[in-house]
């Protein structure tokens, strides 16, 4: 079972960097030849960085665009940044005091999380637009996230388990020491859906994550009259 | 007005989302342009009769386009359907239809996408929405592809700024380049090429016009107001669509441009070989195409060497001109090649190139170079409506949202009577005309008439609670959609005009005679 879990996560791990590494590469070579950020848009480099971290950390646009989304889905994602922060204390040897601080919002934010994940998961089935729009995988990504979620839950506030144990066979992941693993059937459903989710991150719509600080509409300086833009494909045109 | 074949929407005390009617507008398809229009563009003229060939070729340029263009490819991988843009659209809100929800245009495209580009939709299509390209997925494409007005409001909104029109710009490049174009759109650039303007209107036709203005305006102001053609050395080229040349309410603004440069004392020409600023390559997404077009005002540029470049009132060709001319021909400022460097030399940088009217207007008026009477406009009660590809594809002036802002400051400052339409309604959130991006055409008449619903009822709330009778706008789409559907909705076919026609009505030639 230890074996098998190192393996899947190896496997897991490179699979997520290798795809997701790729995307980013895909998307940062392929050009964007016209300027066309949605206006008004900020007309210097800073104002767009400040644009882009408002989408990032307050999804301003959606808050424009559905208050119930927007909550829901905020819920989840700052509810997940701070699990995952609190996460990084099964990957270090010293847990530093701010580590240590975050520990106890973290352990709660996973209520925020699940929250927010069912309140979306609600809108597939209560909102006609909504169940319209949705495909099978989008209820699989939410299932899966959720059992992610109850897993963790689970873990921390009813049947806890040997969690020294577990950051050794992290800790000796990372050093090529395979440490055994409890078999704790919430860890082990916990672990098994994460590693897929790492799995499966490349190739799917969570790839909104790298793709929004590529998105044109929202990345780009409005100064086309006083900068030229030229892609090289359209340069080409010029030539003929 | 013959009585229409579909139900007009009718206004709503509260409007609310409606519920959606699968398949509602699935019949709304323009004409497809035939073998002699395609010809005229150099697009090929028809389908394959090999279902085969074309199903290869319709793969084979959308992954050249991914290729071609972030927007594309981003947008196509960043959506997680999260609902936020389904009640955004003026087409849905009009139609119902849930094809016209922007993610469910989107995703006509994306199944195809992830079932030719993606591991999961080549594995497990059913799971992820991903179906094989069939010609009558091609059909689905033609219509709901062109039942959209590329008005960008759906990307205000969504937590990744996927920008519908983009997606529709690629379906259309597409199409176009299988031989399944549209009729209206694709004459419309055959005309440009052939003759210089969209509406086909020759040299000579033009000149006489003008000459016809010239006389019209001398008798209804006593003053000689000139509209000069092809004027070698003027400062100012001014390119306005060439709906202006003709069509009411536009002519009203083109009489107001003339009367501004008059005021002002600024020389200034139109040119008959690029009598038009309306780029309808924009609506194919074919840059080719739009560079093509663009490159017209650019030689005419050079030949009559002015030093300023002016566009009219023309929504999505300010968006071209703001946004690409520079790119597409080197009109505008900061490159280094020497395709460019050669018109920046003639320019004058004092002034941003290209300018809307409305900032040389407005940058006038501000010098205290025009005198108004206001009072000229009393008995008009004005609202603004926001085109959608001023507001959402461009900026006026030096800060963002000027766009917003001076053609409202040019209102108030020629007319004492302004109302803004409800906030939701107006600005970067303005909802389209329902005429943009290529639908201006007759056979789509019950899209563009339920699209304009929303429009038409925050227009309803100001001509009810404040007796709006004027509605001013820039763009010759916007005037001449209006033109047409606001008496389907009740309301008198002159209540929109131009902003130029107000500074037209009340600005000062000279001295008093």
């Amino acid at each position: 079972m230890t074996l098998f879990f190192a393996i899947l996560f190896y496997f897991a791990f490179a699979v997520l960097i290798a795809g997701v590494g790729y995307k980013i590469y895909d998307f940062a070579r392929t050009p964007a030849p016209l300027s066309i950020p949605t206006t008004p848009a900020p007309t210097t480099k800073s104002g767009v960085a400040f644009r882009m971290a408002r989408e990032v950390v307050l999804f301003e646009s959606l808050f424009k665009g559905n208050l119930w989304i927007w909550l829901f889905g905020w819920l989840f994602h700052m509810g997940l940044l701070l699990v995952l922060v609190r996460h990084l204390r099964y990957f270090v040897t010293e847990i530093p005091a701010w580590l240590l601080f975050i520990q106890p919002f973290g352990k709660y934010a996973a209520f925020m999380m699940v929250a927010g994940l069912g309140g979306l998961w609600a809108r597939r089935f209560l909102v006609e637009r909504i169940r319209y729009i949705s495909t099978p995988s989008d209820h699989l990504w939410l299932a899966l996230l959720l059992g992610i979620g109850v897993s963790g839950l689970a873990m921390t506030f009813v049947i806890h388990t040997d969690i020294v144990a577990v950051k050794a066979f992290f800790l000796g992941l990372m050093v090529l020491d395979i440490q055994p693993l409890p078999t704790h059937p919430a860890l082990l459903i916990h672990l098994l859906l994460v590693a897929l989710l790492m799995i499966l991150f490349p190739f799917s719509k969570l790839l909104h994550a790298p793709g929004i600080f590529f998105s044109p509409t929202r990345n780009q300086v409005d100064n086309p009259r006083e900068t030229r833009r030229l892609a090289p494909w359209a340069a080409q045109i010029e030539k003929n | 007005m013959a009585a229409p074949e579909f139900d007009v929407p009718k206004f709503r005390e509260f409007p609310t989302v409606p519920a959606i009617v699968p398949g509602a507008m699935a019949h709304s398809k323009p004409y497809v342009a035939n073998e002699k229009v395609q010809e005229g563009i150099g697009l090929p003229t028809k389908l394959d009769d090999d279902w085969q060939v074309t199903h290869d070729k319709v793969i084979g340029k959308f992954g050249e386009l991914l290729g071609k263009y972030r927007s594309l490819k981003v947008f196509m991988d960043a959506c997680v359907h999260c609902g936020a843009c389904t009640d955004k659209c003026h087409y849905f809100i009009g139609t119902g239809d849930p094809k016209n929800m922007p993610v469910a245009r989107q995703e006509l495209m994306r199944s195809i996408y992830r079932r030719y580009f993606t591991v999961p939709g080549k594995l497990f299509p059913k799971l992820v929405g991903a179906r094989d390209l069939t010609k009558e997925v091609l059909d689905e494409w033609f219509s709901y592809f062109w039942q959209c007005s590329e008005c960008r409001r759906c990307s205000v909104f969504c937590p990744y700024g996927i920008d519908t029109a983009e997606v529709t710009m690629a379906a259309r490049h597409i199409l176009d380049s299988v031989g399944y174009g549209q009729k209206y759109s694709n004459e419309i650039l055959g005309k440009v090429h052939k003759i210089g303007n969209n509406l086909g209107l020759p040299g000579p036709a033009l000149e006489n016009t003008l000459e016809g203005l010239e006389e019209d305006v001398k008798d209804d102001t006593g003053f000689d107001v000139k509209y000069p053609l092809d004027v070698q050395g003027a400062e100012v080229l001014l390119v306005t669509p060439s709906a202006d040349f003709f069509a009411e309410p536009h002519i009203e603004s083109l009489i107001g441009y003339g009367k501004v440069f008059h005021a002002a004392g600024i020389s200034w020409t139109l040119s008959s070989y690029a009598s038009e600023a309306g780029n309808f390559g924009l609506f194919n997404g074919d840059y080719a195409m739009m560079r093509k077009v663009a490159m017209r005002i650019r030689e005419q540029a050079l030949e009559l060497g002015v030093k300023r470049i002016v566009v009219g009132e023309c929504g999505h060709a300010w968006r071209v001109a703001y946004a690409f001319w520079n790119t597409l021909t080197g009109l505008g400022a900061g490159a280094n090649d020497p395709f460019a460097v050669e018109l920046q030399k003639q320019l004058d940088p004092r002034y941003k190139q290209p300018s809307h009217i409305c900032e040389l207007t407005w940058d006038l008026i501000q010098q205290g170079r025009l005198k108004f009477d206001k009072e000229a406009n009393d008995s008009r009660i004005i609202t603004f409506h926001d085109s959608c590809n001023v507001a959402r594809g461009s900026r006026m002036g030096d800060y963002a949202g000027g766009q917003f802002e001076i053609p409202r400051h040019i209102i108030k400052a020629v007319a004492n009577k302004f109302v803004d339409m409800a906030p939701e309604t107006i600005r970067e959130t303005t909802f389209c005309c329902g005429g943009g991006g290529g639908v201006l055409t007759d056979d789509l008449l019950e899209l563009r008439v339920k699209g304009a619903f929303p429009r038409m009822e925050a227009l309803q709330h100001v001509v009810e609670h404040d007796g709006v009778n004027f509605m001013a706008t820039i763009c010759a789409i916007c005037k001449a959609q209006f033109s047409k559907v606001l008496p389907y909705y009740g309301f008198n076919m002159r209540l929109v005009g131009g902003v130029h026609q107000l500074v037209s009505t009340a600005i000062r030639l000279g001295d008093e005679q």
